[in-house]
């Protein structure tokens, strides 16, 4: 570590790394340097003028944003030169800006605002016109007001740096430079809005927030993104019960500023006027608005008259990628004890029980990545999925990685993702040579011939690479399951360092659903059913008997009703109609069909009872993101008629008679922190809004077949059966192109 | 479609320059000679050629008056307002030619023959009021003179440049 650099500020003496810049050093002694264009972890601009400081020795005021401190240099930030400067500065930024802040989005949040409060004048000098442009559409979901712009180059910079989309220009020079989109008069782009969001002034202005609102007058409240498996903390911006915007408002949570086009505008569907407002109760063929007293009496009765009728191995459950932590352990915990049957699953994005069985088995249960450890990595190596679109934050993670500190990342993909520019080998395979590709890597079975184009000279060259990097995070999708995964892990942990994994799964708690066992063979924290002291230890909590035979996995549940096995099936959240491609006539031998959703789906449709639940904003509880890491959803708003799955589930178990004791989620989640292997978690750091790591341990079964396993190939806007339902993410044209384009 | 001889011209313009996208002003001249205006094609290709982003391309564009993304006239008349040639009847060249072509700044006659443009400096000052007519320029400029130049051009319905 090189000898650290001691300056002084305005007289306070400052001891700062090499390399800091003069205007973070001048921070971390409170003294705020006020400046527009510089931001943290973009490149260096210096267009504003508005950080000059003085530094003796220095002929001419500096900016303090593009100076890095020296030993002995002596700065003053509070010369009256300084403080004429920056009215100076910010008298030519007013000169065109129409000073429209009463109507404006950003007026109470805005920088510029802030800083002529702080630092203006109170008069100009100027008295000629005003220079005017009418504001330009970029997308139904991007606004340019060009008088507002104040050409701080951020919203090129983040897009070109952060993103790697290139969708901004400056155009034509002077007072007359503006911002221009890369199609004429149009985006093209991801969508993602990190642009409006960074702008210091209302300039860039959102699609679905402009003209809605004063900032003040809405309440905020953090909470995590519904949509992927990255787990993004977003604020919610609520008025009068709608949802108004959604941004990082704060930077807190594993994201930092970061949103994709999901987290940012696809919250919509929240309000949607197709959400399920009452049960709804097929009568005379007809689903028919019902009570929720009505709806729940009858599916229990209904699943009591089955179960004394066809036994257990009558009734199945399918859970959800995207309900909380609790819900999905008191799912499971319903089906085992109280319905009495194994036959539980849900559609399983990523094999992460096979990362875990691999892993407990190296005896490196501490080799988990997180998303901190993806951005912080020197060498990454990701083997299927196409982050961009599947898992925008970690691709931003690994773009970060690569352009702050020269990562190198490798791939290995049959498809030319857009990853591949930040990439320094990448390796194309044959559709679906992924797994053939880790087989090979990891010494299993040697690689044929047509492999990868080059040959297979390219594999050996990239095995030659990771042998000389450390520490090295491998991530993976759906490509690799089964055996593949335990290949992987064996051979990933001979590489030098402390090598992490990452399995790459869907929605938002697609990995927590698997944690929790919402799987045939499996107990929560991935202890397999066939381990009695494992079962003994769920059944002296829950004070049940819990069946000892693996139940069925999804597949065969559905072969089951084929069959005329399986009478009834209860499905949270989930839409396995679409999700599994099954036709009409694959549900109709049941008796009982029960769906809680948020909307009538495929599957609802064909259902006795659908009951409203609640989404991700209007219920709290904990969910888990594809690296492990545990982070809690608050309660933002209500939806009147609906109700948690949490809700639903205590009201069918008190409806069998159960006595449960569970007053909130929270007595669920200490229940799971004190029984869920891999889960002792600290309540508190959860509560603060932290992402917690978690370690799951434990030896589930094999995977039973290869097609359990399927991630569903999101794009950008598109996330399940949900997207269908937001107006933001099918207004824009890029939805539209074929899957994987890259923008 | 770009021509041979440009994309010819295209490959000895890159080649003079040790970072290839200090190339971009000079390809957009040639680019605009031969099409009359930088179309989106032109944009492409050079910012294929000198690997940049095609946005890149387009901002040098708005930054150099001289380039267009639409077509002009065949004939393109640019006047001189700036300072020296307001002093000496600029302003009144620029509205004589707007009165007799019919046209206002930045549009171009149903024809197609002319357009017109008020610039700034064309670095003629000692001739003022200058303007420049496609890449040639004319100094001293009276109504009268002016008159007669645009019979002249009028007459020259041949060939792509005027060369007196």
């Amino acid at each position: 570590m090189a000898e650290p650099i001691k300056l002084s500020i305005d007289g306070k003496p400052v001891t700062v790394p090499p390399g800091t810049l003069l205007i973070e050093a001048a921070k971390q002694v409170g003294i705020e340097v006020p400046s527009f264009c510089y931001y943290p972890g973009l490149s260096l601009q210096g267009a504003c003028r508005m950080c000059l400081v003085a530094i003796e020795k220095m002929p001419k005021l500096q900016t303090a944003c593009t100076t890095v401190v020296t030993n002995g240099m002596v700065v003053h930030t509070d010369t009256p030169e300084v403080a004429n400067t920056r009215k100076s500065m910010l008298e030519f930024l007013l000169t065109n800006h129409p000073l429209d802040c009463p109507v404006c989005d950003k007026g109470g949040e805005c920088e510029l605002q802030d800083a002529v409060f702080r630092y203006g004048a109170a008069e100009t000098r100027f008295l000629e016109g005003k220079l005017h442009e009418e504001e330009k559409k970029f997308s139904n979901l991007v606004y340019y007001d060009r008088p507002r712009c104040i050409l701080c180059f951020r919203c090129i910079r983040v897009c070109d740096e952060g993103m790697d989309v290139n969708a901004y220009g400056i155009g034509f020079r002077a007072a007359h430079s503006e911002i221009i989109p890369n199609r004429g008069e149009q985006l093209e782009c991801e969508e993602c809005g990190m642009c409006i969001d960074i702008c210091p002034v209302g300039a860039l202005t959102s699609g679905t927030y402009r003209y809605k609102t004063r900032p003040w007058e809405v309440t905020y409240t953090g909470t995590i993104c519904n949509h992927c498996g990255d787990g993004c903390r977003t604020t919610l911006s609520v008025r009068n019960n709608v949802v108004i915007r959604a941004n990082n408002r704060d930077h807190s949570g594993l994201n930092g500023e970061f949103l994709c086009v999901k987290g940012r505008f696809g919250w919509d569907f929240v309000n949607s006027e197709r959400r399920l407002k009452s049960p709804l109760l097929r009568k005379n063929g007809k689903q028919e608005e019902a009570s929720w007293e009505e709806a729940l009496t009858f599916t229990v009765e209904r699943l009591k008259t089955i179960l004394a009728e066809h036994g257990p191995g009558a009734v199945a459950v399918i859970g959800s990628n995207r309900t909380t932590n609790e819900e999905d352990y008191l799912l499971q915990r319903f089906a085992r004890t109280v319905l009495g049957t194994n036959d539980i699953d849900h559609h399983r994005t990523a094999d992460f029980s096979s990362l875990v069985r691999a892993l407990t088995e190296a005896g490196a249960t501490d080799r988990y990545a997180t998303i901190e450890d993806i951005s912080a990595a020197k060498s990454l190596l990701l083997i299927g999925n196409d982050p961009t679109h599947q898992h925008p934050l970690i691709a931003y993670q690994i773009r970060q990685a690569v352009r702050q500190h020269g990562a190198r990342l490798y791939i290995v993909n049959s498809r030319e993702i857009k990853l591949r520019r930040q990439s320094s080998q990448y390796l194309q395979v044959k559709p679906q040579g992924e797994a053939e590709a880790v087989r090979a890597l990891a010494g299993q079975a040697p690689a044929a011939q047509d492999l990868c184009a080059g040959g297979t000279g390219a594999l050996t060259a990239l095995a030659d690479a990771l042998k000389k990097e450390s520490d090295t995070v491998i991530l993976f999708g759906d490509e690799i399951q089964g055996q593949t995964v335990n290949d992987l892990v064996t051979c990933g942990l001979t590489l030098p360092g402390k090598t992490r994994f990452v399995a790459l799964g869907d929605y938002a708690n697609s990995r927590g659903a698997a944690d929790m066992g919402l799987l045939p063979d499996t107990l929560p924290g991935y202890q397999p059913l066939s381990n009695e002291k494992a079962r003994e230890r769920m059944e002296s909590a829950w004070a049940a008997k819990i069946p000892a035979a693996p139940g069925r996995n999804i597949r065969s549940i559905f072969e089951g009703i084929r069959a005329g096995e399986i009478k009834a099936l209860l499905v949270f959240g989930a839409n396995p109609v679409k999700t599994f491609g099954l036709d009409n006539a694959a549900l109709t031998g049941l008796q009982l069909l029960f769906v809680a959703e948020l909307f009538r789906t495929e599957t609802a449709e064909l259902a006795n009872v659908v009951v409203p639940a609640a989404s991700f904003a209007e219920k709290s509880g904990t969910v888990t993101n594809t690296c492990g890491e545990v982070q809690a959803l608050k309660r933002t708003m209500r939806q009147a008629g609906t109700r948690s799955d949490l809700e639903i589930l205590l009201a069918l178990a008190r409806l069998f008679g159960q006595r449960w004791t569970y007053q909130s989620p929270e007595d669920v989640l200490r229940e799971i922190i004190a029984l869920v292997p891999g889960y002792d978690i600290p309540l508190p750091s959860l509560l603060v809004g932290r992402a917690v790591p978690t370690h799951p341990e434990g030896r589930p079964p094999a995977l039973e077949r290869p097609d359990l396993v399927f991630s569903s190939r999101d794009s950008l806007f598109t996330s399940g059966t949900l997207s269908r339902y937001s107006w933001a993410l099918n207004s824009v044209d890029e939805a539209k192109k074929p899957y994987g384009h890259a923008f | 479609m770009l021509s041979d001889r440009l994309k010819a011209k295209f490959d000895s313009v890159i080649a003079r320059y040790p970072l290839k996208r200090s190339a971009i002003v000079p390809l957009l001249l040639f680019a605009q000679d031969e099409i009359g205006y930088v179309s989106d094609e032109a944009v492409e290709e050079i910012a294929r050629r000198v690997g940049v982003n095609p946005i890149e391309v387009i901002e040098d564009i708005g930054y150099y008056s001289m380039l267009h993304r639409q077509p002009v006239g065949k004939f393109h008349l640019q006047v001189c307002t700036n300072i020296s040639c307001m002093l000496r009847g600029g302003e009144k060249i620029f509205e004589h030619c707007a009165k007799e072509l019919g046209i206002e700044h930045k549009q171009t006659t149903p024809d197609g023959l002319f357009s017109l443009e008020e610039v700034e400096c064309l670095g003629a000052c000692c001739g003022a009021p200058a303007m420049q007519v496609n890449y040639d320029f004319y100094e001293n400029v009276t109504p009268e003179k002016l008159d007669a130049l645009l019979a002249d051009l009028r007459k020259k319905d041949q060939g792509s440049r005027i060369k007196d």
